[in-house]
C-alpha cells in the first residue's frame, strides 16, 4: 500500500490501513534510531519548518530530532505569542516560511483547526503537532506504536483514558486511533471535563476511576493543565487527585499486566503517584523515544506522497 | 416618472391580496390597480415594466441588518449595504447600533439618517442601543434617539446581562412605544464559545455555545416582558428551547415577537465542516432538531418574521483561525431564494413567506412599509420565483463576501426593486 496524503492533520481522517502503514514504517525507523549512525538521507535537500505557537519542549525536540535523522534542513520558528499579537496573521507567517523554501511545515497552535487553514491555502505539506483541543496525531500514533509493541496488537484491548477529556487533543486523536484499530475505549474524569457529546463516538463514559479500569489493558493518564485551570471545573487539585489520581489501590481491578501511559509532562502526585509513574507497568519514557521513530515515519511517508503526487 | 407594472402576480399579504394585475405608481406612491394597461403603454409619461410570469409584492423589510457605518466602512457602508439590500429585494432595512461609535445617542442616529438620505437607495431605520456603549450598565439616550428616528432599542451582540437594567429599559421604552429587541444569550454560559455545543464541537475541539445560553435568556426576557407589558422582540431564534418558550409565552398573551434568519432554517452545525469561518455566526448554526424546531416555529407562526442578520466582515478577517474569526455572514442577497426553499419544501406558503418579509416586520418596528395599499410609499419588488442560478459571492453588491452559500444552486431571482417610486435595482 502506498501513502497518498500530502498532509497529516489528524487521525479522524486516516483509515486503519494508513495508520498501520505509519506504525509499520515506524518499526524500520526505530531500527535506524538504534544504529550507531542514526541518520538516513530520506529528506535530504528538503526544508522542514517547525512552527510552534505554544511552548513545547518535548514535542518540538522530538520533531527536530526526527527531521535531522532524515537529513532535512530544519528551521525553527517558535513563539509563545499568537501571530495576531505580533501583528501578522498565521497565514502570512506561514506563506513567508513557504517563500523561504519550506516544503513541510510542522505546526503547533493553541487554536483548533489552525493546521486545516494552512493546508487549504498553502502548497507545503502540513503536519499537525497539536491544534487547540482538537487533535495531536503524532502523539496518538506514538501511543499506538508503544501499545502495539507492548501488547502485540491493538484489536480487542480495553483502553482507559483518564482526566481532562474536554480540552485534550491527545484524547481525541487517541480515541480515533484506538477505535479504528479495534480497541474498546473508555473515558473517565469529573463530569465537568467529559464533553456531553463524547458518547456519540463509540466510547463509554465513567465518572469513577476504579470502575472504569476493570479489566483494563492500558490506562492513559492525561495531564491536568494547571496553567489552564482556574478551578472552574473541579474544586482543587487535591480533590482531583483524590478521585482521579492513579494509585496502586485504584487499579486493583485492572488487568494484572496493565500498561500505564502519560503524554507528559507529568504532574507527580496529581495524575500519578510516583510509584505508578516509575513502576513496572509504566512505559512513559518509551513513549518519548518511540515518538522519534513515529515522527520519522510520518515525514518519510508524506515526503514520498509529495514526490509521487 | 410614473411607473406601470404590468401583468404580474400581485401578492400583498397586508390586504390578503393575490391576483394577476397591474400597479400604477405615481409621485412615489402606490396610486391604483388599473384593469387595463393599454392606455399607459403608448404614453411616454409612463415607464412600463412587464412583470408577466413574475411575482410583484411589497418590497421586503429586513429588521436585522448591520451596516457597519460609522466605524467599519471597510466591511460595509450605508451605500453598499443599501445596494446589497436593493439587489436582494429589500426596500427597507433596520440597522443595529453596534457601529463605532455605537449608536447610543441622537448625534450618531442623525449621522446615520443623514447618510442614508444622501447615499442610501433604500429606506434605512436605525435601532438605538439600550445602554450607553452597549455596556449593560446605564440606559442610553433612548428618548432622543427615538426623536432622531430610531425605531427600537437593542444591545444586539452584547446582551444586557443585568436583569434590573433590562427591566428598566423595558419600562422606559413604553413612553415611546418602541420595542426592546433582544439578542438572547447568557454570555457567561457561552463564554468563549465559537460554535454550537454538540457532537461537532466535541469532534472539532472548538469551544461550544450551548443552546441553553439562548434558552435561559429568552426565558428571562419573556419573564420581564410579562412583568412590564412591553413589546419584546427576540432576534434570530436558533434553538428548539426558545421556540417552545416563545410559543408558550404567546399562548399566555405575552407581547412577544420573534425572527429567524435564513441560515438557521437552512443549515446545521455540520456546515462548519473543516473550520469554515463562513459558517461562524452568533447564535451559531445548531443541530438538526433545533433547525427543525425553527422551521416548525415559522410554520405555526411562533416565529413572526424572517430577518437576515446581515453581518458583513472582510475576507482578511475571516481567513484566520476559527477562534479568531468574527461572527456573522452576509444575508441580504440570499434571503429570498433561501426563504423560497421553505415554500418549495412545503414548510410555509408563498403568501406567508412574503408576509414574514413585508408587513409583519414593518408592524414590529411600527413603520408604514411592507404594503401595496393605495397611498402607501411605492416600495415594490418584482421577482421570478422559478429562475435558477448559482450563488456567486463575487457578484454580491455588499462590500463583504462572507457567505456559506457560495456555489449553491437556488431558485428565486430579484428582477426589479422600487423604492418610493424609483427603480433602484433591476437585472
Amino acid at each position: 500500500m502506498e501513502f497518498e496524503r500530502k498532509h497529516i492533520l489528524g487521525l479522524e481522517e486516516l483509515n486503519a490501513e494508513e495508520i498501520t502503514l505509519v506504525l509499520d514504517t515506524a518499526e524500520s525507523m526505530k531500527e535506524v534510531s538504534e544504529r550507531d549512525v542514526k541518520k538516513v538521507p530520506a529528506l535530504r535537500g528538503m526544508t522542514v519548518c517547525n512552527l510552534f505557537f505554544e511552548p513545547s519542549t518535548r514535542t518540538r525536540s522530538s520533531f527536530e530530532i526526527a527531521e535531522k535523522r532524515l537529513s532535512a534542513d530544519v528551521l525553527n520558528f517558535t513563539t509563545s505569542q499568537s501571530s495576531v499579537v505580533k501583528g501578522e496573521s498565521l497565514l502570512d507567517t506561514a506563506r513567508n516560511l513557504e517563500a523561504m523554501g519550506a516544503s513541510m511545515i510542522v505546526i503547533r497552535h493553541p487554536m483548533s483547526g489552525a493546521p486545516w487553514l494552512l493546508a487549504k491555502e498553502l502548497n507545503s505539506s502540513i503536519i499537525n503537532a497539536g491544534d487547540g483541543s482538537h487533535e495531536h496525531p503524532s502523539q496518538a500514533l506514538l501511543d499506538l506504536f508503544t501499545i502495539r509493541r507492548m501488547k502485540g496488537g491493538i484489536e480487542g484491548l480495553k483502553i482507559v483514558i483518564v482526566g481532562d477529556i474536554l480540552h485534550s487533543r491527545v484524547a481525541r486523536s487517541n480515541i480515533w486511533g484506538f477505535l479504528k484499530l479495534g480497541a474498546e475505549v473508555r473515558v473517565v474524569g469529573p463530569p465537568t471535563l467529559i464533553p456531553k457529546y463524547i458518547e456519540k463516538i463509540d466510547v463509554r463514559t465513567f465518572y469513577n476511576l476504579s470502575e472504569a479500569v476493570v479489566d483494563a489493558d492500558v490506562i492513559i493518564m492525561l495531564r491536568i493543565q494547571k496553567e489552564r485551570q482556574d478551578f472552574e471545573f473541579f474544586p482543587s487539585l487535591r480533590e482531583y487527585s483524590r478521585f482521579y489520581g492513579l494509585t496502586r489501590e485504584k487499579i486493583k481491578r485492572a488487568h494484572e499486566n496493565v500498561t500505564v501511559m502519560h503524554p507528559g509532562p507529568i504532574n507527580r502526585g496529581v495524575e500519578l503517584s510516583s510509584d505508578m509513574a516509575d513502576g513496572p507497568g509504566s512505559v512513559i519514557l518509551e513513549q518519548v523515544s518511540n515518538g522519534i521513530a513515529v515522527r520519522m515515519a510520518m515525514f518519510y511517508l508524506v515526503a514520498s506522497a509529495r514526490r509521487n503526487g | 416618472m410614473s411607473i406601470l407594472i404590468k401583468g404580474g402576480r400581485i401578492i400583498d399579504p397586508s390586504r390578503n391580496f393575490d391576483k394577476i394585475g397591474n400597479i400604477l405608481i405615481e409621485k412615489g406612491k402606490i396610486k391604483s390597480f388599473p384593469k387595463d394597461a393599454k392606455e399607459f403603454e403608448n404614453n411616454s409619461k409612463y415607464k412600463v415594466i412587464d412583470a408577466g410570469r413574475k411575482i410583484v409584492s411589497p418590497g421586503f423589510v429586513d429588521i436585522h441588518v448591520h451596516l457597519r457605518e460609522p466605524g467599519y466602512e471597510y466591511k460595509e457602508t450605508i451605500r453598499s449595504g443599501c445596494e446589497s439590500a436593493a439587489a436582494g429585494g429589500f426596500t427597507s432595512i433596520v440597522c443595529m447600533p453596534n457601529t463605532n461609535p455605537i449608536n447610543d445617542n441622537a448625534s450618531v442616529t442623525e449621522y446615520i439618517m443623514l447618510k442614508a438620505r444622501t447615499e442610501g437607495i433604500v429606506n434605512v431605520f436605525p435601532i438605538g442601543a439600550i445602554t450607553k456603549g452597549e455596556k449593560g450598565e446605564t440606559l442610553a439616550q433612548i428618548g432622543e434617539m427615538y426623536e432622531a428616528g430610531c425605531v427600537g432599542v437593542s444591545d444586539d451582540g452584547m446582551p444586557v446581562m443585568n436583569s434590573k437594567v433590562m427591566r428598566h429599559a423595558m419600562e422606559y421604552v413604553k413612553a415611546f412605544g418602541i420595542p426592546v429587541i433582544s439578542h438572547a444569550e447568557d454570555r457567561n454560559l457561552s463564554a468563549s464559545g465559537v460554535m454550537n455545543e454538540g457532537d461537532m464541537s466535541t469532534l472539532l475541539g472548538l469551544k461550544g455555545i450551548p443552546a441553553a445560553s439562548e434558552d435561559v435568556m429568552v426565558s428571562r426576557d419573556i419573564t420581564l416582558a410579562e412583568l412590564t407589558g412591553t413589546h419584546l422582540h427576540i432576534c434570530h431564534v436558533s434553538t428548539a428551547g426558545s421556540v417552545r418558550l416563545i410559543r408558550d409565552a404567546k399562548a399566555r398573551g405575552v407581547n412577544v415577537t420573534a425572527e429567524a434568519a435564513p441560515h438557521h432554517f437552512t443549515l446545521t452545525d455540520k456546515a462548519v465542516g473543516e473550520y469554515d469561518t463562513n459558517s461562524k455566526m452568533n447564535p451559531p448554526l445548531r443541530g438538526e432538531s433545533d433547525m427543525e424546531a425553527v422551521r416548525e416555529g415559522l410554520r405555526d407562526g411562533t416565529i413572526d418574521v424572517i430577518a437576515t442578520d446581515h453581518a458583513p466582515h472582510s475576507e482578511d478577517e475571516k481567513k484566520v483561525e476559527f477562534d479568531l474569526a468574527p461572527f456573522g455572514i452576509v444575508g441580504l442577497e440570499t434571503a429570498l431564494p433561501l426563504s423560497l426553499r421553505l415554500v418549495e419544501q412545503g414548510v410555509i406558503s408563498l403568501h406567508d413567506m412574503i408576509a414574514k418579509m413585508t408587513y409583519i416586520p414593518s408592524k414590529i418596528v411600527n413603520i408604514e412599509r411592507g404594503t401595496l395599499n393605495p397611498g402607501a410609499p411605492a416600495d415594490v419588488v418584482i421577482f421570478d420565483a422559478e429562475r435558477r442560478y448559482t450563488v456567486d459571492r463575487d457578484k454580491f453588491h455588499s462590500k463583504s463576501k462572507n457567505t456559506p452559500f457560495h456555489g449553491w444552486e437556488l431558485s428565486g431571482a430579484v428582477i426589479c426593486t422600487i423604492v418610493n417610486g424609483r427603480v433602484v435595482y433591476s437585472c
